[in-house]
């Protein structure tokens, strides 16, 4: 199985910061094919369009996906809505995701926002080997600190007015380790801005780096090419798709 | 079980529902989640001559009940399509509806010319697409571009040839009767209604490309209105579409005149649809003790 569509059963619901939800959802063939980096797509009753989610937390033991996801607009209020013992309607597990090399000896995950749940999989996958930089606009925007220290990676978080952590964006601390040396990948997701400047960061010190793009989407799963992306291809530009293609792109493949 | 076959243009449907071009590629995605068998034919996306980048992201946006979309014609080519996509689907137990477009009316043409070898089981011409610069729905505006364009396709196919009309139009019945006076074998709408959308916290329109054709629920009743308008106009078969999400709707287009039924934006919203409409269609039919769905095309009774 690549993806399914079908109904699943909420286990648990969290509200993890202002309009900020947390999702803990039973679909066990969902989470087997699961990936770090994927999405789920779902359903938001009386919503044309589905909203696609990124994939917070994978637990193949106990069948179950975490979501995270924070009210955007109108959709995204519904699909708030739902409760503990409610059915979520989901069409996952969807698009491209992260690369995972055990053979990494020091990787740097940065998130941004709400762009820091997809890191979660990441920073369990990698333990201690995984710096996990988070930045949000304020302390009350901050989530998922607990979460990522309990994984054994090394934590940093940065707020934009200083209220928590550190006064800055990702972009200072990443920046400091990077001068350090000994990175094999970053991984980021967040602000169209912060992901530029990662990857320009990457890029000059060759760092192999992947990002993680949003896009407005319909189908899903690459049918309907809603949601281009321009990308380089063997030099030349190429509409890749978020949906399949990505959502997680490397780097350099990216035309910004 | 009644029976859910039809013919449309000589040619065999085990049921009416056809998932429209533009929302299901040439397949293969949606191949995972159920057997593309299931369905009575396929609208490929619409395909040029050369390849398409299509247009800048955004390209979709919400609205009430219904959503726009400014893709662009994205696409591999037809030199593509007849290579790798053509013969993947003709594996499969259903007809397949060829949608082309083009800038002008040699270049579609062409891409017509191109199928012409091919075991292709209909072409559907697009005339309609609201979001190209060129061609497009310039075709479809005017009854003397439409019969040009229709004419130089005609011309070069022999195969079962459906245009497919724009609703953005004065009077679709004019357009509908100028491409069948130029060798059309059947027609298709609607396509999609222009529309806008705008993020008042930004003053920016939502898609990049400004404007978008605009689908969903929101647009079936103007379908079933152009359909039977047109239903009554023509002497060639219509194939409705726009905003059919359920088998009650399908039904009702059929009752207006369509003679097959394409489904569009509900695919986004529940991906079987085409499927679930298919079964609902049936056990509708089944309630009312209707042996066949085709006695149901045209059966409005008006006012």
């Amino acid at each position: 199985m690549k993806y399914t569509q079908g109904q699943y059963i909420i286990t648990e619901k969290h509200a993890i910061a202002r309009e900020i939800y947390s999702f803990t959802i039973s679909c066990p063939e969902v989470a087997e094919a699961a990936c770090p980096g994927q999405f789920v797509h779902i359903r938001a009753k009386g919503y044309t369009l589905r909203r696609p989610i990124s994939i917070c937390g994978i637990d193949k033991e106990k069948g179950t996906l975490r979501i995270v996801f924070e009210i955007r607009g109108e959709g995204t209020a519904e699909i708030a809505k739902l409760n503990k013992g409610d059915l979520i309607d989901m069409l996952a597990p969807l698009g491209h995701g992260f690369t995972v090399d055990s053979s990494y000896k020091k990787v740097v995950l940065i998130g941004g926002g709400i762009g820091t749940p997809p890191m979660l999989p990441l920073a369990k996958a990698y333990g201690e080997k995984a710096v996990a930089i988070s930045g949000f606009r304020n302390a009350s925007a901050v989530i998922l600190q607990d979460d990522f220290r309990s994984t054994g990676a090394e934590t940093a978080l940065c707020t934009d007015d200083g209220s928590a952590g550190i006064h800055s964006f990702v972009t200072q601390p990443f920046t400091e380790l990077a001068e350090k040396g000994g990175i094999d990948a970053v991984y980021a997701c967040g602000p169209m801005p912060m992901l530029k400047g990662i990857a320009a960061i990457c890029k000059e010190k060759g760092i192999f780096c992947q990002i993680s793009l949003e896009e407005r989407m319909a189908c899903g799963i690459g049918a309907c090419l809603g949601c281009a992306c321009r990308t380089k291809r063997n030099d030349e530009e190429y509409f890749a798709h978020v949906c399949k293609d990505g959502p997680v792109f490397n780097a350099e493949e990216v035309l910004w | 079980m009644a029976d859910l076959s039809v013919r449309v243009c000589g040619t065999d449907f085990k049921n009416p529902i056809i998932p429209a071009s533009g929302v299901f590629g040439y397949g293969r995605e949606y191949e995972e989640l159920f057997p593309l068998e299931k369905l009575g034919g396929i609208a490929t996306k619409g395909t040029t001559l050369h390849l398409r980048t299509g247009n800048l992201a955004p390209r979709i946006a919400e609205t009430p009940s219904g959503m726009l979309n400014s893709v662009g014609l994205q696409n591999p080519g037809i030199d593509h399509f007849i290579s790798t996509e053509l013969p993947y689907l003709l594996t499969k137990d259903l007809v397949v509806l060829a949608n082309i477009a083009g800038a002008t009316p040699e270049e579609c043409a062409e891409v017509a010319a191109k199928l012409e070898d091919t075991d292709v089981h209909m072409i559907e011409l697009n005339i309609s697409c609201p979001n190209v610069k060129q061609g497009g729905a310039a075709f479809g505006t005017s009854c003397e571009m439409a019969a040009e364009v229709t004419r130089k396709v005609r011309a070069a196919t022999t195969k079962p040839l459906v245009v497919k009309l724009s609703p953005n139009v004065t009077s679709i019945t004019d357009i509908a009767k100028s491409v069948e006076a130029a060798g059309a074998d059947a027609v298709s709408l609607i396509n999609t209604l222009l529309g806008m959308r705008i993020d008042i916290n930004t003053g920016r329109p939502i898609l990049r490309n400004n404007v978008g054709g605009m689908s969903g629920p929101a647009v079936f009743p103007i379908a079933v209105r152009m359909v039977w308008q047109v239903a009554n106009a023509v002497n060639i078969p219509v194939i409705g579409m726009g905003g059919v999400s359920s088998g009650r709707d399908a039904i009702e287009l059929m009752m207006a005149g369509a003679s097959a039924v394409q489904v569009g934006a509900a695919i986004f919203t529940d991906p079987y649809a085409p499927v679930r409409i298919a079964e609902e269609m049936n056990d509708w039919l089944d309630s009312k003790g209707i042996k066949s769905v085709k006695d149901i095309i045209g059966t409005v009774k008006p006012w």
